[in-house]
């Protein structure tokens, strides 16, 4: 048995590793599959093969750039807001069991952890719109904390949907609990999940909140260098996480062939399956207009989400 | 389907169309690994075979903004035999053109009588400065090893002018009368403008030696001269022979 502390110490290592790697393996994937469906070929060059070293280059390029903070800006709000962005999906990360031993933090309510910091994300958006002292920067934030309010709600409920099912707020618990004919039942949470985690994620077609063509780029505007990368990694990190928590929720995490060995590969695999369709859907869908956002989000997912929590609620009654 | 049939149709089409282009082949032209099918006729840069250019100016004159710079002297050559005449001759001093100007229309190539300058598909020339881009005569002449032999005609395209030339038949050699002889079914057609109103010009262009049609069909669209000059006037007078007092009647249709 290791001492107390060695043991942190590996954990923390092992997830901000995975941390650093997994938004990098999804952000390469985004460059290649988006290029690839646009019938281009994305980057060729760095790293010799296929460009597989061109985010590393440009982590390299960030680093070299000048920090600017803007002179009328809320100096230290500004500096804080990308760590407040980032820090909740690295929280994230580490309760996300990719099988039952493999597991950052083993916490008990994992679901109630999870879905809590990932809430506290858009608090590093709205400090970054309000303290840039920049217009389009605060319009940005505004959406983003509009748009984070209104889909945190059938979020929540999907979630609450597949914790009612399994009859535990544990993810391991969760994950354990399942079995394939959820895939049917849950199916309409699971389209609620994973539409409100793309809007949690400000990516298309929910990237009011950053619409280049309308306000440059929303509440990171004013970023440069370095901070202006790690809002970019707190996007594909919450891509991991989110993708990752569908894998968990929807799809039996681990289950599969030879569970004992090779269930956190499985994880992996559906988490990065979800990841693609995630990319899949940014390349193939506009922009939702603010309103049109607003009104999915209240007409349509949270009364199917309260439809699948009373789904849920007939078939563990049922079944019991 | 229409654009009004529901927003699901549309999003699944759009997912289609994505996933369907993920899987074909991408348009990417890796263009500095592999060099680009060019298609014929490009027009890259001009390229000048100096033996050819007898500094005659005239693609200079024509370009339009002016940007081929030619400096030439005159060089008298010894006779070559004795007592014969000194002959002079151009020599070029200087060709360039200005390609920071040049605007690739073309005119320079299409103009010189010479087929001294020449369309050249190369077009990797890029300079950091832009004076870097005036060419002189001996990179313009590096370039004519670069460009390609003519490219076959395009199908249904006019037959060229000079295999039209080429293909036409051979003029008998004149000897004794046949040119009298050829002359008079010929010189008549010509008139035609001036005396023979009726008689068509086609008979020239077929045999040349045939007979004249004793009764010539009547060409409806022909116009016919409201001063009709004597008719013989002109035929006439080529029966004498030489083409010298063909000037002398001073004919409109001459
Ligand atoms: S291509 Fe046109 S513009 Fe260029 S040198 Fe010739 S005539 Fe001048
Ligand atoms: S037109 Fe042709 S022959 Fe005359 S100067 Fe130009 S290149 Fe020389």
């Amino acid at each position: 048995m290791l001492p107390t502390w060695l043991e942190v110490v590996l954990r923390a290592v092992a997830v901000l590793l995975a941390f650093l790697v997994l938004p990098l393996l999804v952000g390469q994937t985004e460059h290649k599959v988006m290029a690839h469906m646009q019938g281009r070929l994305g980057p060729m060059y760095a790293g010799g093969f296929h460009g597989w070293a061109q985010l590393v280059a440009d982590g390299v390029k960030f680093v070299q750039k000048e920090d600017i903070t803007p002179a009328r800006a809320d100096r230290w709000v500004f500096r804080l807001a990308p760590a407040v962005a980032l820090v909740p999906y690295l929280v994230a990360l580490a309760a996300i069991p990719l099988s039952p031993s493999v597991v950052g933090a083993p916490v008990d309510a994992g679901v109630v952890l999870v879905l809590a910091v990932i809430g506290v994300g858009v608090i590093g958006t709205l400090m970054a719109g309000w303290a840039s002292a920049n217009k389009y920067s605060l319009l940005g934030a505004m959406r983003a904390a509009a748009q984070l309010v209104s889909y945190e709600l059938p979020l929540v409920l999907a979630v609450a949907s597949v914790a009612l099912a399994a009859g535990t707020l544990s993810l391991v618990g969760i994950a354990e609990a399942w079995s394939p004919w959820w895939l049917l039942w849950q199916l309409p949470g699971a389209v609620v999940f994973l539409v409100a985690a793309l809007a949690e994620l400000q990516r298309p077609p929910f990237d009011m909140p950053l619409a280049d063509s309308e306000i440059v780029f929303g509440a990171v505007t004013e970023y440069t260098g370095l901070r202006f990368a790690f809002f970019l990694l707190a996007e594909y990190a919450g891509i991991v996480v989110f993708s990752l928590l569908f894998a968990v929720l929807y799809l039996g995490g681990w289950a599969g062939p030879l569970e004992s060995w090779l269930g956190w590969l499985w994880t992996l695999l559906k988490g990065f399956v979800v990841a693609v369709v995630v990319i899949w859907l940014r390349v193939s869908w506009p922009r939702l207009r603010e309103d049109q956002l607003q009104r999915l989000a209240w007409v349509w997912l949270v009364p199917i989400a309260l439809f699948q929590l009373a789904l849920t609620a007939v078939g563990v009654v049922m079944t019991s | 389907m229409s654009e009004r049939d529901g927003i699901l149709p549309g999003l699944v089409r759009g997912l289609a169309t994505t996933a369907r282009s993920l899987t074909r082949h991408t348009h990417t032209a890796e263009y500095p690994d592999v060099s680009p099918a060019l298609p014929p006729r490009s027009r890259g840069v001009i390229a000048l075979t100096e033996e050819n250019c007898t500094s005659c100016m005239l693609c200079a004159r024509e370009c339009p903004d002016w940007c081929i710079y030619i400096d030439s002297h005159k060089e008298e050559l010894p006779p070559t035999t004795p007592g014969g005449r000194a002959r002079q001759r151009n020599m070029l001093d200087r060709f360039a053109i200005d390609f920071s100007l040049c605007m690739y229309c073309g005119i320079c190539i299409e103009v010189c009588p010479f087929d001294a300058l020449h369309w050249s598909p190369e077009f990797e020339y890029a300079e950091v400065d832009i004076r870097d881009l005036l060419h002189e005569r001996d990179r313009l002449g590096a370039w004519m090893a670069t460009v390609p032999p003519p490219p076959a005609l395009d199908p249904g395209s006019a037959v060229p002018a000079e295999v039209t030339a080429a293909a036409k038949p051979k003029r008998p050699a004149p000897a004794g009368a046949a040119p009298a002889a050829r002359a008079r079914p010929a010189r008549p057609a010509r008139t035609e403008g001036g005396g023979t109103p009726a008689r068509p010009p086609r008979p020239r262009r077929e045999a040349p030696t045939r007979e004249l049609p004793v009764t010539p069909p009547v060409d409806a669209t022909q116009v016919i001269p409201v001063t009709p000059p004597a008719p013989e006037a002109g035929p006439g007078t080529p029966d004498a022979g030489g083409p010298a007092p063909r000037l002398q009647p001073g004919e409109g249709g001459e």
